[in-house]
């Protein structure tokens, strides 16, 4: 196994004083920031960049600045779970799952059991992540490699197909919320031909809308406004957290063995193709609710809906590294963000640096293993912490977070007409949230718009036009076959009720 | 802001409903006419600028027409209140002076500004006494001021203030 023997040089790597204590820097800073609505892991991760880059010019910098960045990363992606469950704002799009049974959970007063389920998942999510890069990468690389522009897009078409079989609202209320997610990442410079469309003149929108933006927007502000409706009394939930409620915690976890193996599977997957945390955290919870027996109790508080949410974000937040470093194809911003990274310190991601850097190559990957761990004992000892923000009242800490959104939404282009763009969507979001249009594949589509528009096209190219090509061979068949039966799930469901019904009338 | 006329709905669901249907409808429109206009068609080097986008507002297009529908479908006695009045002012009361933070923004700067819009909400919404609020207004963009402007050295908007004290 020439894996372990090099994960064991990795450890002696990443196992200095040094480099232990930016992982646990790393992993609070990044709490902080996943639980700050409007930072997030990718932003996060942008804005402390440049701080790396005199880290990285000693020997063996390149490895402690990337370890301080994906523990930044980990951090975040903890984080995101506690704002989702105390106060129903998903501190990153991938934890807007995690509110769904969270929140609920934290107003029946299990706020403890539910943090401690979502932190234990997604330490586990995590840890089968890293042990999936540690043995698969050389194999996954190959795998991924003869993935054509019709496999890319039909993993595109099965991830929206699954929001609109699988949602609970209504589907073409999905459908508009998703379309106008993408006919929003369509506007600006076109991916393929750069040629402009949809800017009518207003040259302040050739890059199209970041999602960034969207979610600062429909999440941050839209929430507040919602909040506002209930009056000025907070909303927040109370966390108490303690060795009691862990224990407790951890003995009801094992029962949702298959749940978390489904979500971490799917994690996986969704992180290595570029789907991404959101999609597979969405597509795990929709998963375990059709497959629970107590699926039609999801989304009034139960714990294995904070379960699979959780282990497949941070599942698929790992995994995605693992394209990353491999094939130099980041699966999800936050990984763009470091691949940008890596670039500004002189390392070329791709296969050649499983060769040329083994040092810094698996001291990453042997830290994913430690900064995890690091990263669960932070979130689990300092959410007193963290609830401490809970009891400042809401007419101090609302226009603290409108004021941590306005920066926000500024740093992300230090553009003054993103703050507007801003408030536009959380006045979509507080309106779209009260007629129960989903925003999630809203703002899915706006991060992936432009990726599965070229992915289609470039396929369209290939073919020539012909759409026989997204069947054209068993894996790339098989998902567009699973994405259309998805699509067609809520009218299935519907003829099959009606014709249960006529029997039973008949 | 409970009793009396704050009760009283300041709009109902199905009318909200059917009026952002028909602005998903003329969203969808003016898509799919500006991506016919730069070309939906299949050019002679595969699909154009155009032939993407011009689906997507077609399918906008196709939904918020059922979605019209269904609108137009609901009973008067199942359709809710969207917004009480009274919850509609309280909502305004916040969203219209964000508006005014965020237009205060490119003259003042947003450390001044988040200053003025912290304080107002503090004496305005939460009735502090001066002190509080103008230590918490004030202390508040101290913070945000060395966060980014010292520790992360990220330059932020700022205004005539800053200039005035040789930080800008």
């Amino acid at each position: 196994m020439d894996e372990i023997q090099s994960l064991m040089h990795g450890f002696a790597i990443a196992l200095t004083l040094k480099n232990i204590a930016f992982m646990f820097v790393g992993v609070l800073l990044g709490v902080i920031i996943g639980v700050l609505p409007g930072l997030g892991g990718a932003n996060g991760v942008a804005i402390l960049l440049p701080l790396t880059f005199s880290m990285a010019q000693v020997p063996g910098g390149t490895t402690t600045a990337i370890i301080l960045l994906s523990c930044i990363y980990w951090g975040a992606l903890f984080g995101g779970a506690i704002t989702s469950i105390l106060f129903n704002i998903p501190g990153e799009p991938w934890s807007v799952a995690t509110t769904f049974d969270g929140y609920p959970l934290a107003q029946k007063g299990r706020a403890g059991a539910a943090l401690t389920a979502s932190f234990t998942s997604s330490f586990v999510g995590a840890l089968v992540a890293v042990i999936v890069i540690t043995f698969l990468s050389p194999r996954v690389a190959k795998f991924a490699l003869e993935f054509g522009p019709p496999e890319f897009f039909a993993v595109y078409l099965l991830t929206f197909c699954a929001f609109i079989g699988m949602s609970k609202e209504a589907p073409f209320k999905t459908l508009a919320s998703m379309m106008l997610g993408f006919a929003l990442a369509a506007v600006g410079t076109d991916p393929v031909t750069g040629t402009l469309r949809l800017t009518f003149g207003f040259t302040q929108v050739l890059n199209g809308f970041d999602f960034l933006i969207a979610v600062i927007g429909l999440f941050g502000i839209g929430e507040i406004l919602l909040t506002l409706e209930e009056g000025l009394a907070f909303q927040g939930e109370s966390a108490k957290i303690n060795f009691k409620v862990v224990m407790e915690t951890w003995r009801e976890l094992p029962k949702y063995w298959l749940t978390s193996i489904r979500s971490a599977a799917v994690g996986c997957f969704m992180g290595i193709v570029p789907g991404g945390a959101t999609p597979a955290s969405f597509m795990s919870y929709g998963v375990a609710q059709r497959f629970s027996k107590d699926g039609e109790k999801f989304g009034t508080g139960m714990v294995e809906g904070v379960v699979a949410p959780e282990t497949a974000a941070h599942a698929a937040g790992t995994a995605a590294l693992l394209p990353m470093l491999t094939l130099g194809v980041p699966g999800s911003p936050t990984a763009a963000v470091l691949l940008g990274g890596l670039l500004i310190w002189g390392l070329q991601p791709g296969p050649l640096l499983f060769l040329e850097q083994k040092d810094f190559v698996w001291g990453l990957i042997a830290s994913m293993y430690l900064g995890n761990i690091a990263g669960l004992i932070v979130v689990l000892t300092c959410v007193p912490l963290f609830a401490a923000i809970l009891r400042i009242p809401f007419s101090v800490i609302a226009p603290v977070i409108m004021v941590i959104c306005a920066i926000g939404a500024y740093t992300v282009h230090n553009s003054h007409l993103d703050i507007w763009l801003m408030v536009v969507f959380g006045v979509m979001g507080y309106v779209f949230k009260k007629l129960s249009y989903p925003l999630a594949p809203l703002v899915l589509a706006i991060v992936l718009g432009d990726r599965a528009e070229a992915s289609f096209r470039q396929a369209m190219l290939v073919s020539e036009g012909d759409m026989s090509v997204f069947f054209s061979n068993a894996l790339v068949g098989g998902m567009t076959g699973l994405a259309l039966f998805l699509l067609c799930w809520p009218l299935l469901t519907a003829v099959l009720a009606a014709l249960r019904n006529k029997l039973r009338g008949a | 802001m409970v009793e009396g006329s704050g009760e009283r709905a300041a709009a109902r669901y199905k009318r909200v409903d059917i009026v952002v249907a028909l602005i998903f409808l003329a969203f969808g429109a003016v898509v799919a006419f500006d991506s016919w206009r730069v070309g939906a068609k299949w050019g002679d080097d595969g699909p154009q600028t155009g032939y993407f986008p011009f689906y997507i507002g077609l399918i906008i297009c196709l939904s918020s027409i059922v979605n019209l529908f269904k609108g137009f479908a609901i009973r008067p006695e199942r359709d809710g209140v969207f917004v009480k009045v009274g919850q509609l002012k309280l909502v305004l009361s916040v969203l219209l002076p964000t508006m005014v933070y965020v237009g205060l923004i490119s003259w003042l700067g947003i450390y001044l500004a988040s200053t003025l819009f912290v304080a107002f909400f503090m004496r305005w919404l939460g009735k502090y006494q001066w002190w509080k609020v103008v230590l918490l207004s004030v202390g508040n963009s101290v913070f945000f001021f060395l966060i980014f402007e010292a520790w992360f050295m990220i330059p932020l908007p700022k205004g005539p203030l800053e200039s005035a004290l040789g930080l800008g």
